[in-house]
């Protein structure tokens, strides 16, 4: 695993007509992993990853994608990166083959035999229509399509929103296959954090805007405790840094970002689910938001 | 022809427990319980993405992890497998022993079931956590 970067964001604000949808985000996406962008709706999530599949233009602050700054080039770069959005279209008059034959003159590259396995694999036929199928069926087709392009970057804008669990299942697998497979870089939006405990490895919370936490998921997960604390404790371990303050006068606790592992049998410490962390972090940009 | 797999692994989601580490303890007890010994091959990346929804990176780096360990063993172009010297620990029944002794005496003061338990989780968090 090389640690270079497919997607660097630096300083990237979009403003919508009314709305400021990023702010001055500054993000570098490592090769290899399988990143998880997080954060309330309307957060900016589906805005950074338009900017990173090059089909929205940054309002200032420049973006790099797969060793290239500025705008996309369609020929040469587009082929490289692969992007489904949250609506999965599909023309809904053809049939399953019909769309891989679509996909397959409409794209650079294409491994059919790969589109075929998948969808063997899924129990979805050729001969099937696709206004048949169901919600699952068709977020399953198209991330096939989507994953036959072999993309070196794959952009996926929450692609297992409101699928039953067995087709989530299936789709992430099938994401997870083609991750054991080759060199491919992932980033998904998505709201269930046990998703993203289980698939991904790299972790973008963004808050109002804002990325307020970009790192490696396990590096995440060790570096925050719990501190049961009231508000009579002023002090904490040294070098932590105090995420959320929920302390009360009879109990309570804070979220700390622990610089070293804490040795110090003196400080009541405990695991924090991903949830608290992610929780935190967005209630905490939130805050900040209100203060600037 | 698919072949029946060594350890048939589980991710709990909600635990907080770093995937990985999950995996690297259900290693664990399988060689220590004895489904897992000497010379048994885990099953490849591809095959534990096709068993639970789990990153591929994730079980390298479990596996790297229990190399660490010194329990198991990449052989180059064949796959990992447990190490022909590990076989399941004796100290294990001792342990046992010993924590039968521990829930007797604290039945004994009248501590129930549901305190023990807690101190139990209170007890490894606080291990956990001091690591």
């Amino acid at each position: 695993m090389t640690s270079h970067a497919v997607v660097e964001l630096h300083d990237v604000t979009k403003v919508y007509r009314r709305r400021t949808a990023l702010r001055e985000c500054t993000l570098m996406i490592p090769q290899g992993r399988v990143v998880a962008l997080v954060g309330s709706n309307g957060a900016g999530k589906s805005t950074m990853l338009r900017i990173m599949a090059g089909l929205t233009a940054p309002s200032s602050g420049e973006v790099s994608v797969l060793g290239h700054t500025g705008p996309l080039d369609v020929a040469s770069q587009l082929s490289r990166v692969g992007y489904l959005d949250q609506d999965r279209p599909l023309y809904r008059g053809f049939r399953v083959g019909e769309m891989l034959t679509a996909a397959a003159r409409t794209n650079q590259h294409w491994n059919e035999s790969l589109a075929k396995d998948y969808l063997a694999q899924l129990g979805i036929g050729l001969d099937q229509r696709v206004r048949h199928l169901s919600g699952g069926q068709n977020a399953q087709v198209a991330l096939t399509l989507c994953l036959a392009t072999e993309p070196e970057l794959l952009i996926l804008d929450e692609p297992a929103a409101a699928l039953d669990p067995a087709a989530r299942q299936d789709l992430l697998q099938l994401l997870m296959q083609q991750v054991s497979e080759g060199d491919v870089t992932v980033v998904l939006s998505t709201h269930a954090l046990d998703d993203v405990v289980a698939i991904c490895d790299y972790l973008v919370v963004v808050a109002h805007g804002r990325v307020v936490v970009a790192d490696d998921l396990d590096f995440i997960l060790q570096s925050h405790r719990l501190l049961r604390a009231t508000m009579a404790d002023e002090k904490w371990p040294d070098g932590a840094v105090v995420i959320e303050d929920r302390r009360g006068t009879r109990d309570g606790m804070v979220l700390l970002r622990l610089e070293l592992p804490v040795t110090d049998e003196q400080w009541e410490l405990e695991e924090p689910t991903l949830d608290e962390i992610v929780l935190a972090y967005m209630r905490r940009g939130a805050t900040v938001d209100a203060q600037s | 022809m698919t072949i029946e797999p060594t350890i048939h692994f589980r991710l709990d989601l909600r635990s907080g427990i770093a995937p990985y580490r999950q995996l690297v303890e259900q290693v664990l007890r399988a060689v220590e319980s004895g489904r897992l010994r000497g010379g048994d091959q885990l099953p490849s990346v591809r095959d534990v993405v096709g068993q639970v929804t789990i990153n591929p990176n994730t079980v390298h780096r479990a596996y790297r992890e229990l190399e660490h360990l010194g329990l198991v063993e990449g052989r180059s172009g064949l796959g990992t497998f447990v190490c022909e010297h590990v076989t399941a620990g004796d100290s294990l029944s001792e342990l046992r022993a010993g924590l039968q002794r521990w829930i007797r005496d604290a039945r004994d003061r009248g501590i129930s079931d549901a305190t023990l338990q807690a101190m139990w989780r209170d007890a490894i968090a606080a291990r956990e956590a001091s690591r």
